[in-house]
């Protein structure tokens, strides 16, 4: 099952943040919804910097959901 | 650098550059965009603080704000949106702009006159990224306005509104009260009278107000991002500005190396660094720089737009009060507001939190 973060409605930089921690986890798969552009390009970076997948799927109203997929699975967080 | 890099980098030498040229075009010395001393002249104009020195409808701030606008409904990013702690977005607003204006800058500005040669710079800018240390602290331990909500368009066609009005007001300077010479003030001398021409600050805020909302510039945002998660994106547009207005000016013949004799600044070393402690902490929890903000609020975001208008009422508050610095140094006023603001915006950082 894959962790599901809402970070619809925050300032910069909590969507990073809430992210983070749940990514140093190193969980296999993090589902995160946005609402602002400059939170979905963070989140990607956030992603790749991490040893994440990137995957964004754009949904109705201006919200994106952003897949991230642990590419190494024997991943350990440091 | 990968792509998207290159597109902070060259928002920031294009920044750095036209600020350099704005100077040589007649805007003051080290001052050739500044958010903190534009919004502060527009207050001025406008009749909300009388300092004679400092009155001029700035159109570089209508040209930010509906550059980003324009870039933001292109991008299809136009969102309405508001309602995460507005009345403290404004305080936080207010104290950036008392901050600002007792180092005599915005963190754009510092970057400017630190390209200039303005050494005094040097502190401001060890006294922003101390305030902005301070602030990520209390990111870490749970700070938090809210969330926002989506709202009606309207809320988030207010500012935009606003700009194209004090645009109008620019162009026609309307003469109610001939006595009084009202509603437009200028100055007649002070930095206030030092302009470039109307087209050509328009265009230049224009342009940046489009490149900044694409590149989502943020001066705050630079050291802070760096310092949460080592993301280096928004610092090289810190950068760039810097090596840009160096290299313009250097070229211009506007690069004057010291502490002494800089325009529009003061060698108060102690206040110059805590005027900008305070704007870096408001900064942070306010979610971006004054710069961000205004680019913020073309977009829809009416959090933004408050926080604006608490930078246009902090303006009028450090005229009325006697809060802004001079060149001759910062006022007893200024002193306790910048100590006062930061006890608030330190409370403010413990005490908000999501529920």
């Amino acid at each position: 099952m894959e962790k599901v973060v809402d970070a619809r409605g925050l300032s910069c930089p909590l969507p990073v943040l809430r992210v983070k921690a749940v990514l140093e986890e190193g969980p296999e798969e993090v589902h995160v919804r946005v609402d602002s552009a400059a939170a979905k390009e963070n989140l990607s970076r956030l992603g790749q910097s991490m040893g994440y997948c990137v995957d964004i799927e754009g949904l109705t109203g201006g919200e994106w959901l952003i897949r991230l997929r642990r590419k190494d699975k024997d991943y350990v967080s440091t | 650098m990968e792509r998207r890099d290159w597109y902070v980098v060259g928002t920031g030498l294009v920044i750095g550059i036209l600020a350099a040229v704005l100077v040589r075009f007649g805007n003051p010395a080290n001052m050739g965009m500044c958010i903190a001393c534009f919004v502060r002249d527009i207050t001025g104009a406008l009749g909300f603080h009388r300092a004679a020195t400092v009155q001029y409808i700035r159109p570089e701030i209508p040209g930010l704000l509906l550059g980003a606008f324009v870039a933001a409904l292109l991008g299809r990013e136009f969102r309405s949106r508001g309602g995460s702690g507005s009345l403290v977005r404004f305080l936080l607003g207010f104290f950036m702009m008392v901050g600002a204006l007792v180092f005599l800058g915005c963190p754009l500005r510092t970057l400017l006159r630190l390209g200039g040669g303005d050494l005094n710079a040097v502190l401001g800018l060890a006294g922003f990224i101390v305030g902005v240390l301070g602030g990520v602290e209390f990111l870490k331990r749970g700070f938090n306005l809210g969330r926002a909500q989506r709202s009606s368009i309207f809320g988030g066609l207010v500012m935009p509104l606003v700009g194209i009005v004090v645009l109008i007001l620019a162009v026609y300077h309307p003469v109610f009260d001939p006595q009084g010479g009202g509603p437009v003030f200028t100055s007649v001398k002070g930095p206030g009278s030092l302009s470039a021409p109307l087209l050509i600050s328009l265009g230049a805020g224009l342009l940046v107000g489009i490149l900044a909302q694409r590149a989502r510039l943020c001066l705050s945002g630079g050291v802070r991002d760096y310092i949460l998660t080592r993301d280096t994106y928004l610092i090289k547009g810190y950068g760039a500005i810097f090596f840009g207005v160096l290299f313009a000016n250097l070229l211009l013949g506007q690069f004057h190396l010291g502490f002494t004799n800089q325009p529009i600044a003061h060698t108060d070393a102690v206040w110059n660094f805590l005027g900008m402690v305070l704007v870096g902490l408001a900064s942070v929890l306010a979610g971006g720089c004054p710069l961000r903000q205004l680019i913020l609020s073309g977009e829809g975001d009416t959090d933004a737009g408050i926080t604006v208008l608490g930078m246009v009422a902090g303006a009028a508050a450090a005229h009325n009060f006697l809060l802004a610095s001079t060149p001759a140094g910062p006022t007893l006023n200024g002193k306790v507001m910048v100590l006062v603001g930061l006890l608030v915006t330190v409370f403010i950082g413990k005490l908000c939190r999501e529920n």
